[in-house]
């Protein structure tokens, strides 16, 4: 059944306060889950007050200022902070988005941190993909092929084959979308997600891919598939304005043709 | 303790290689229940005020009858398969999950089976 009763540590206490430094003109309040696995307690939501003047542009420029000199024990992913290697992906003001390419500009108000929805937490912004990672590496996401591979030329595609992966290899795999996804969170046993049916389908429409029609028997199942029941989330919140329920879409829409 | 790697956990039981004739039968009785819905809001708007008798003779023809009878099996076979879904997406105890939907698939052809016997009935006289 689905849980009800949420575990005691769910429940999410008030936390500690950070002062904005004397003579902050432009002050933003962030408010941030923290949760740390050593210690029994619950969660809490510590609150930062930040300099802006002092500060860079982005959501993840306040994290690192946030950091660096006001508490260094918060902890988060980032690597790239440009959008393209997807470690910062957290929810900020109810959106699953890259922090590093989140305005603080865009936001109003208080601008509220927490880790990407339906996680399981490692530390603070912190999420357990381990099982993501591994639904992903369940599709093949890799070039399979029957005729041998001759080494000393590309395998050729047109330029029409290859607009075709367009708006699919632009994916980074930051989990926004799959942990945005109601049908996600109730079974990511099962349901592989939108990030992972977007690559997928990547592969399905590789016109240098040979493995076509096994890749869709994978995929053909109640749950790996079919638990998506377009509720476009996904969609909606892609930092990369990609289109996984389309792509999902488009996987089903082959399924449907190949038994007709 | 669990000692399975993530990626046994992902691959699990294999695909069913199964699911998109139901999601294919789903959207077909949709699009059937659409001609088929506003008829009878139609006819019921028409039959408001009808007497008893009226409404029998209506239901007597051979048309209201034939898509009364199509109206009634796509609104049970779309029922039952929109019902499974929710039991697979919410029930999580694999006994109870499978248990619900038995019942709910024979409640199902029950009532299908008693709104058809009452237009047959109703159709063909006493």
């Amino acid at each position: 059944m689905a849980e009800f009763t949420l575990p005691a540590n769910s429940i999410v206490k008030k936390g500690k306060s950070f002062p904005a430094p004397d003579g902050a003109k432009r002050t933003r309040r962030f408010k941030v889950y923290r949760w740390d696995p050593d210690n029994d307690e619950n969660p809490r939501m510590d609150t930062y007050e930040v300099d802006l003047d002092t500060c860079g542009p982005m959501v993840l420029d306040g994290l690192i200022k946030i950091k660096n000199e006001i508490d260094s024990t918060v902890t988060f992913r980032r690597s790239c902070r440009e959008g393209i290697c997807g470690s910062c992906a957290m929810n900020i003001n109810g959106t699953n988005t890259l922090a590093c390419i989140k305005g603080i500009g865009e936001t109003k108000g208080e601008v509220t941190i927490y880790p990407l929805p339906h996680m399981p937490v490692i530390k603070d912004l912190v999420p357990d993909l381990t099982q993501f990672y591994a639904q992903y590496a369940s599709i093949e996401p890799w070039m399979r092929t029957q005729t041998p591979h001759s080494g000393d030329r590309e395998r050729l595609q047109s330029k029409e084959d290859r607009a075709r992966l367009d708006g699919l290899y632009e994916c980074i795999l930051c989990a926004c979308c799959s942990t945005s996804c109601p049908s996600y969170w109730w079974n990511s046993e099962r349901y592989l997600g939108p990030a992972v049916l977007l690559q997928a389908y990547r592969w399905i429409a590789d016109s240098r891919d040979e493995y076509t029609g096994e890749r869709l028997d994978a995929l053909e199942d109640p749950f790996r598939l079919y638990r998506c029941h377009t509720i476009m989330n996904c969609t909606k919140t892609c930092p990369k304005n990609l289109n996984p329920a389309k792509a999902i879409a488009q996987i089903k829409k082959l399924l449907v043709t190949r038994s007709l | 303790m669990i000692f399975r790697t993530p990626l046994a956990r992902a691959r699990g039981l294999g695909s069913a290689k199964s699911g998109t004739h139901h999601w294919w039968l789903q959207r077909l009785t949709a699009v059937a229940l659409v001609p088929l819905s506003l008829w009878l809001v139609a006819s019921l708007i028409v039959l408001a005020s009808a007497d008893h008798g009226t409404v029998i003779a209506w239901l007597s023809s051979p048309v209201a009858a034939v898509l009364m009878s199509a109206l009634i099996v796509a609104v049970f076979y779309h029922g039952q398969l929109g019902l499974q879904v929710v039991l697979e997406d919410y029930v999580h105890a694999q006994w109870l999950k499978l248990t619900g939907i038995v019942l709910m698939k024979l409640v199902a052809l029950l009532l299908a089976a008693v709104c058809l016997f009452a237009v047959l009935r109703i159709a063909f006289g006493n």
